[in-house]
């Protein structure tokens, strides 16, 4: 039975889709067996991500309405095959999910995965609320910088109220990634510092994402940030995260590219 | 640490972290209720018009939002004849 898993942020841009590909990278990299489930309707992004954007054929919408088979939509990574895609529609608009069609398709994933990893859409609508409906965790996604923070506490509060978990009376987890974070900055006192974002939001730490071109070099080949390059401080940030999901305790830090130069290592309670 | 610091100008990243504290407490409170300055607006004007015809484009409603206090300032301008009555009233 998988744990089911929404990424989000509310602002766009931040890094959700990133984050999505690299934590569901790194938990197949690891073994579990992974879907990442793509709920941006009509902007689809995370097939390219992943690099499998020529081998779309059908996507979650065909599923919903059962014009498609679960296994037929399901892309298989090439290089990875633990993990699997389900890529949005790209052409209809989020209407066309259903409540009853998305919680079909939800309950199907959840007996075949170890993980299901769904990629919530900006906003606060329709496609943000079904992404996280049917969640046992989220991970919030938040730059250091007031619109991300403001818009991470919105979905914080929807996360509390609009899921199903939350409807039923139970706790909904939840757990921040500060994604696009630079220690210098925030040294300076430019930037929003990693305590000043814990404190305003208060929610668990799962990781802290430098700002790194090795994201930005992942995407453009259409590989995960943790398969892409596995060393790099991004996806050592995110192959943290995947094992604290899985409840190992790792020391948390701030990873660097550089070698010795920002190298300030320091230890924080993880989530 | 800036140089700017030393002369007792505050880090950005403070006022941003003070900003957003402000005016997170304020939507937190908010949330799933009206909004209190829509409300407060009607009811207010609903008062006034009662006694003197207003144009709402004459009108200024200000909200400031501080840590222990906000204030509304609620500025009506009312027509030449009222505030002559009022004045000596």
């Amino acid at each position: 039975m998988a744990k089911v898993l929404v990424v989000t942020s509310g602002k766009g841009g931040v890094g959700k889709t990133t984050t999505t590909a690299a934590l569901g990278a790194a938990l197949a990299q690891g073994g579990a067996s992974v879907a990442v489930v793509d709920f941006d309707v009509g902007l689809r992004n995370l097939d390219l991500v992943m690099g499998a954007e020529r081998r779309v054929v059908y996507d979650l919408i065909n599923v919903v309405n059962g014009d498609a088979k679960l296994n037929q939509a399901l892309i298989r990574d090439k290089r990875l095959d633990t993990l699997h895609l389900l890529p949005a529609s790209q052409t209809r608009d989020k209407d066309a999910l259903t409540d009853e069609g998305v919680a079909k398709v939800m309950d199907e994933l959840r007996e075949k995965f170890d993980w299901v990893i769904c990629d919530s859409p900006a906003g606060i609508e329709r496609g943000a609320t079904l992404a996280m409906r049917h969640a046992d965790l989220a991970v919030v996604v938040t730059n250091p910088e007031v619109s991300s923070v403001r818009d991470s506490d919105r979905i914080i509060g929807l996360l509390d109220s609009k899921t199903l978990k939350a409807e039923r009376g139970e706790k909904m987890e939840k757990h921040l990634i500060l994604s696009r974070y630079d220690p210098a900055r925030a040294d300076r006192g430019d930037m929003l510092k990693i305590d000043d974002v814990l404190e305003i939001l208060s929610i668990p730490l799962l990781a802290i994402v430098p700002e790194s071109l090795e994201v930005l070099r992942a995407s453009n080949v259409g590989c995960p940030v943790t398969m892409n390059n596995p060393l790099s401080a991004p996806a050592r940030a995110y192959i943290d995260a995947a094992r604290r999901l899985k409840g190992e305790t790792v020391a948390m830090s701030v990873p660097s590219d550089k070698k010795s130069l920002i190298n300030k290592l320091f230890t924080r309670r993880a989530a | 640490m800036n140089i700017f610091n030393l002369f007792g100008r505050r880090p950005s990243a403070r006022v941003a972290s003070d900003r957003l504290k402000l005016i997170l407490a304020h939507e937190r409170s908010g949330r799933g209720g009206s909004d209190l300055v829509l409300v407060l607006r009607e009811e207010i004007l609903a008062v006034i018009e009662r006694h003197v015809a207003v144009e709402r484009d004459k009108v200024q409603i200000r909200l400031e939002r501080g840590f222990g206090v906000s204030t509304l300032g609620v500025d009506i301008e009312l027509p030449v004849t009222v505030g002559g009555g009022l004045a000596a009233a």
